[in-house]
């Protein structure tokens, strides 16, 4: 039987392939695709402690998260196709307006 | 039958009601002349009033609390009704009823508007005078004190679009409020010291000997700075020449009946204190013979015909506080009737003349007499009455002046005086002889003035003469020195004689006089450079302290504030590169101080 930390583990592996992907991808698709898995790493945790702790709670938070993910996600790609409109790219470095 | 008390408060109160009226009422303000009637209805009512208040020598007091205190109220308001009021209310609401009546001609070419407002102001002045002279007690007077000086700012600057106008204006607010602060501080430590501003009280005290209080000639002494700076005496005279520059009624209203005299009535109103500091009271004769003298020799280089009658008023303003100062009050008030009398007589005249001509330069009348003869005659009248010929009003109480001064033993300001009676008749037989006998011929067509001008004259003039004849009636002359009336008639004589050689016969040269009297001429026509004086120490002392402030406001107070916005501004400029703008450098950080956080919890849980 593999027990909880083994879960964790794995949670924390996507969770940080996720934020490495957030970190250093250019493309502001990559950067979404980070953001899912780091996501995805939190329902791990979830999903693992609502099985380990006999509570249903983290199903239904998984659920959710899991919904409101789709939505982000949809959101998210609008607006990199606005900015695509406009700027004619999605580099991320480059999408520097704020710079002081 | 009225109370004692009513017919007084009714005069005091026409005037008070014409006043709200106008101010309130703007329709009937801005209808000008409508305004004027109201005004003139509401004078006159209060004249016959003050007549009747006269006739009966009312003597009463009423007063009511005012700020009520425990144990008494501080202060009260109230009447006080005597003989000296009783005069000073015929006199205020006869001269500014003449001045009202004379004002609707001589301002009829004003815009309806600004005449409304120049009755309006006119009612408050007569107000706040009779007010000041009802006042039964100090803080009273000292309100109404106030108004009257805000009622000249606002008539000075009738004409508030000319500069001239309006620069007199503030001098003349200014200048009297120099004195008013001394008047305002003695008013208020003879209070602590005895802790009551009735004058009936206080003169009871005085009577009693239970006034010896510790620096009551410092008291007396701060409350008289108020009457130097509202009656014009040296050195704070120099607002009124200025004063010229308001409507000529104006000039005659604040010389005759308001305003000037309000200095003059205050020392003798409060006599009985005065008679208590006979330290005071010498430099009060001091002052003001100084100030008769020369204020005289000043009014005998003047070109302009209202300034030369300016400062034959700051002369016999000099005479009646030179009389106060003398502890001859009394005669002091009488010549500030008889004063009045003429003095609105010759304002008047000069008004028509200037009306006329259209030139207040004397040198550029002349021969008036044959154009106005009418005019002649009157101003002639008070010429005669300012130069002290007998029977007419003003050589009587000048003689009581100069008796008086005599007789208090003061040879100093005696002397003054005598010379100021001879320069006195000098300088107003000079404008005679130069504006209406000159051989120099007037612009245009000097015509005769209006009936509603010449009326007021008339009446002056009469009463000029008629109430000399009264005085010398009914006066004994056994109190004063029997060579005294020689003396003035000889002085006034001497003065009219000079004129006449001078500028009538062309016997003397007045520019020979000039030259010999060099250095007094250069000065009398630079008035003693006392304006000069106090324009340098403005621009000296006020404008150096502004500036330094302005000084310490530019570089030390905006200093500060330039170095902190500096430093500010630089702290931005290099904080600023740390925002690259992109998103995942932000993620590093927030991804970092997690980081940082997580170890930090693990290290020193």
């Amino acid at each position: 039987m593999i027990g909880l930390p083994a879960y964790l583990v794995l949670g924390a592996f996507v969770f940080s392939i996720g934020l490495f992907g957030v970190l250093t991808r250019r493309n502001a698709v990559g950067i979404l695709l980070g953001i899912e898995l780091m996501l995805n790493a939190v329902n791990i945790n979830f999903v693992a402690f609502a099985r380990f702790n006999g509570d249903l709670t983290g199903l239904v938070f998984t659920l959710f998260t899991i919904a409101i993910t789709v939505a982000e996600v949809a959101v998210g790609l609008a607006i990199v196709i606005a900015i695509f409109r406009v700027r004619r790219t999605v580099e991320a470095d480059r999408l520097d307006l704020l710079r002081g | 039958m009225l109370s004692p008390v009513w017919l007084p408060l009714f005069v005091l109160g026409m005037p008070f009601v014409a006043f709200v009226l106008l101010a309130v009422v703007a329709p009937l303000r801005r209808a000008g002349s409508r305004a004027a009637l109201v005004s003139i209805g509401a004078m006159l009512l209060a004249f016959a009033a003050a007549l009747a208040v006269w006739r009966g020598a009312f003597v009463a007091e009423t007063t009511w609390a005012w700020i009520p205190a425990d144990g008494g109220p501080i202060a009260t308001v109230g009447l006080l009704v005597d003989p000296l009021s009783n005069a000073m209310l015929v006199l205020v609401t006869l001269v500014s009823l003449l001045v009202q009546i004379y004002s609707l001609a001589y301002l009829g070419d004003e815009r309806p508007a600004s005449l409304g407002r120049y009755y309006t102001y006119q009612s408050l002045f007569a107000f706040s005078m009779l007010g000041l002279v009802l006042a039964p007690g100090f803080l009273q007077m000292f309100v109404f004190w106030e108004l009257v000086g805000l009622c000249s700012y606002l008539l000075i600057g009738y004409w508030y679009e000319r500069p001239a106008a309006a620069r007199a204006a503030v001098k003349a607010f200014w200048i009297t409020k120099l004195g008013d602060i001394g008047f305002i501080i003695g008013i208020v430590l003879l209070w602590s010291a005895t802790g009551t501003f009735e004058f009936t009280e206080l003169f009871d005290k005085a009577q009693e000997h239970a006034l010896a209080i510790k620096g009551l000639p410092t008291i007396m002494f701060l409350i008289y700075l108020g009457a130097v700076g509202k009656s014009a005496q040296f050195p704070l005279h120099v607002w009124l020449p200025d004063a010229m520059e308001g409507p000529t009624p104006v000039s005659a209203l604040i010389h005759a009946a308001t305003m000037v005299t309000a200095g003059v009535f205050m020392v003798t109103r409060t006599e009985p204190l005065f008679a208590m500091v006979p330290e005071v009271l010498t430099l009060i004769a001091w002052v003001g013979a100084f100030t008769a003298l020369l204020a005289a020799t000043m009014a005998c280089v003047e070109d302009d015909i209202k300034r030369v009658l300016a400062y034959s008023t700051i002369s016999q303003l000099g005479y009646m506080m030179a009389a106060a100062g003398a502890g001859a009050a009394y005669a002091g008030f009488l010549h500030l009737l008889t004063h009045g009398l003429f003095k609105a007589l010759l304002f008047l005249a000069a008004g028509a003349v200037i009306h006329a001509v259209g030139t207040n330069d004397i040198f550029r009348m002349g021969g008036l007499f044959r154009a106005m003869p009418q005019t002649g005659v009157v101003f002639l009248v008070g010429t005669l009455a300012l130069a002290g010929v007998p029977p007419l009003a003003g050589f009587f109480s000048k003689e009581a002046v100069l008796g008086g001064v005599w007789e208090a033993h003061f040879t100093g300001p005696f002397l003054m005086l005598a010379a100021t009676a001879l320069l006195t008749a000098f300088y107003m037989f000079r404008v005679v002889f130069i504006a209406f006998f000159g051989r120099a011929h007037a612009g245009g067509h000097p015509h005769e003035a209006p009936w509603l001008m010449r009326g007021p004259l008339w009446l002056l003039a009469a009463l000029t003469v008629l109430v000399g004849i009264r005085l010398g009636g009914a006066e004994g002359h056994d109190a004063t020195p029997a060579w005294l009336v020689p003396l003035s008639i000889g002085l006034a004589f001497a003065g009219f004689a000079l004129a006449w050689a001078m500028y009538q016969r062309g016997a003397i040269d007045p520019a020979r006089v000039a030259t010999v009297l060099g250095p007094l001429d250069y000065l009398a026509r630079r008035r003693y450079g006392i304006d000069a004086l106090y324009a340098g120490l403005y621009r000296g002392l006020i404008l150096g302290f502004s500036r330094l402030i302005g000084w310490i406001d530019r570089y030390i107070v905006d200093g500060v504030l330039n170095v902190l916005s500096a430093l500010t501004l630089r702290g931005g400029q290099a904080l600023r590169g740390i925002q690259s703008g992109r998103a995942q450098d932000y993620v590093y950080g927030v991804a970092f101080g997690m980081l940082l956080l997580i170890v930090w919890a693990q290290l020193w849980r």
